[in-house]
């Protein structure tokens, strides 16, 4: 078992604060020089798309932070394939670069890491 | 083992954060450790010192405060997510000359470093919520 910790984003980006509650994570994370995993899963997907216009509700539009990934050194970002491919999505819609995984992958990074944080 | 579990739910709005006290319990019956509680998110609320319960209902907040002084276990509120929900211990209501303290003296408001070194220490975390 490797020393990284595993985050599984799956929750869509406003409505619920959960996907700001996992990046605020992550991102402690990468301050305290942990190895991180970031997976986008499920309806987490829809945090990747651009063209997203979140001022009208009040919020902060969330690609803004995740292009912050880079900075922070949070280099191993998947996106879940099924998750794209189930709404319809292609990774050239995404605002930033994750690598397609496939629940193989997933279940090994899972297995592989010192912690998951899943929400 | 060493446990460290995470509360995301609100009290009453969801079972998550009564299964976490449940869970929490049953950890230290079975002779394991908890290395840390930590409370995120609507989680907070249930570090609140002033909510009052119906006499034949839980009061969860209470239970929790119980629990960890009981065991004197290491309990952690996330400040950002504290702060915006008016849960403050004494030191931020002076810092923000408020005119109150809602959380529990049990429980630490500190930062997300504390749930990165949980998660770093324990050999497993449990989130709830």
């Amino acid at each position: 078992m490797s020393d990284s910790i595993t985050f599984i984003s799956r929750a869509a980006p406003y409505g619920e604060n959960n996907s700001k509650l996992c990046m605020d994570i992550a991102l402690a994370a990468a301050v305290f020089e942990q190895k991180i995993n970031y997976v986008f899963l499920d309806d987490g997907v829809y945090q990747l798309l651009s063209n997203q216009s979140p001022e009208a509700i009040a919020s902060k539009p969330v690609g803004a932070a995740l292009e912050a990934f880079d900075l922070y050194g949070i280099e191993n970002v998947y996106v879940d394939k099924n998750s794209l491919s189930s709404r319809n999505l292609t990774q050239q819609e995404l605002v930033i670069k994750a690598k397609v995984a496939d629940s193989d992958l997933i279940a090994e990074l899972i297995q592989n890491s010192k912690s998951v944080i899943n929400l | 083992m060493k446990f460290s579990i995470v509360i995301y739910g609100a009290p009453y709005s969801s079972e998550a954060a009564s299964s976490a006290y449940r869970f929490a319990r049953a950890v230290i019956e079975q002779g394991h450790g908890i290395y840390r509680l930590f409370f995120m998110g609507d989680g907070v609320l249930n570090a609140s010192r002033l909510s009052v319960s119906p006499q034949d209902e839980v009061n969860l907040q209470h239970s929790w405060d119980k629990l960890i002084r009981e065991h004197k276990l290491d309990s952690v509120v996330c400040v950002s997510s504290a702060l915006k929900r008016g849960i403050v211990d004494a030191t931020e209501s002076e810092r923000y000359e408020l005119d109150g303290v809602s959380a529990f003296e049990s429980s630490d408001i500190a930062g997300l470093g504390q749930l990165v070194d949980a998660s770093v220490v324990s050999d497993r975390v449990v989130s709830f919520g």
